[in-house]
């Protein structure tokens, strides 16, 4: 199966050319598309595990019970 | 103050898009760089990069971006290109594009190279992101080629009817 092109234009001659990719250009896109993956993943837990303890910290400020560092932590500017 | 715009190259993408799409032999001639964009992703991952001559682990950039609802930040280092956005992808409104906007002063100099970018996608639904992104490569050499590129892997395709509009700026 054909790799996936690259569309390049020449801006001195405005000649346009569609180039196929390398193996080795394709899997650095696909390493790069793992670490974005990856990336992408950890910053939504990491969103994710803040909004939760948000959410606590909240819930037991309103029942009146004693919040844990991390979740005080969420309120203290 | 810049005094003057021209026009240096377009590109449109065809038919079954394109993975990638570089403008190459940039001349060294002005004094900044513009690039307007267009875009849209041919499948569901959204995030595009851009890096300068050739790719490298150079790159770094800050960016905020919010979708309507909430707002966050995040940065990246020694990248392979600059992250540009989330931009528009077969999850939003059929036919509709995301519109960028590039900025790169002192691109002919030996400094290292700075570069600002707004995104905004469309989407008639819920959400829709906006971004800002301040971004560093590192090299020193004359920017002579500029690369755009899906980070979703090496099937992801700009969707045809993409374009890019390249200008070069002078100071004088």
């Amino acid at each position: 199966m054909a790799n996936p092109t690259r569309l390049e234009i020449n801006c001195e001659t405005g000649v346009e050319s569609i180039i196929e990719l390398t193996d080795a250009e394709v899997a650095q896109m696909q390493a790069d598309a793992q670490a974005a993956e990856a990336r992408k993943a950890e910053e939504d837990a990491a969103a994710k595990a803040l909004a939760n303890l948000k959410a606590s910290a909240k819930a037991k400020l309103i029942a009146g019970k004693p919040l844990t560092a991390e979740e005080a932590d969420t309120l203290v500017l | 103050m810049a005094n003057t715009m021209t026009l240096i190259s377009s590109v449109n993408v065809g038919a079954g898009g394109q993975a990638t799409i570089s403008f190459t032999s940039i001349p060294s001639t002005y004094t900044d760089l513009k690039i307007i964009g267009s875009i849209r992703m041919a499948n569901t991952s959204g995030d595009v990069g851009v890096y300068f001559n050739t790719a490298a682990t150079d790159s770094s950039d800050k960016n905020v971006f919010s979708n309507g609802t909430s707002a966050a930040s995040d940065n990246h280092s020694a990248q392979q290109s600059i992250y540009i956005a989330p931009v528009n992808t077969t999850n939003q409104t059929a036919n509709t594009f995301s519109n960028m906007e590039m900025y790169i002063p002192n691109y002919a100099g030996s400094n290292q190279k700075s570069v600002s970018i707004d995104n905004v996608q469309e989407n008639n639904g819920t959400a829709a992101y906006s971004t800002l992104v301040a971004g560093l490569s590192t090299k020193t050499a004359a920017i002579s080629s500029i690369t755009f590129y899906g980070y979703g892997g090496g099937t992801v395709s700009f969707a045809q009817y993409t374009n890019f509009y390249l200008y070069g700026i002078k100071n004088s």
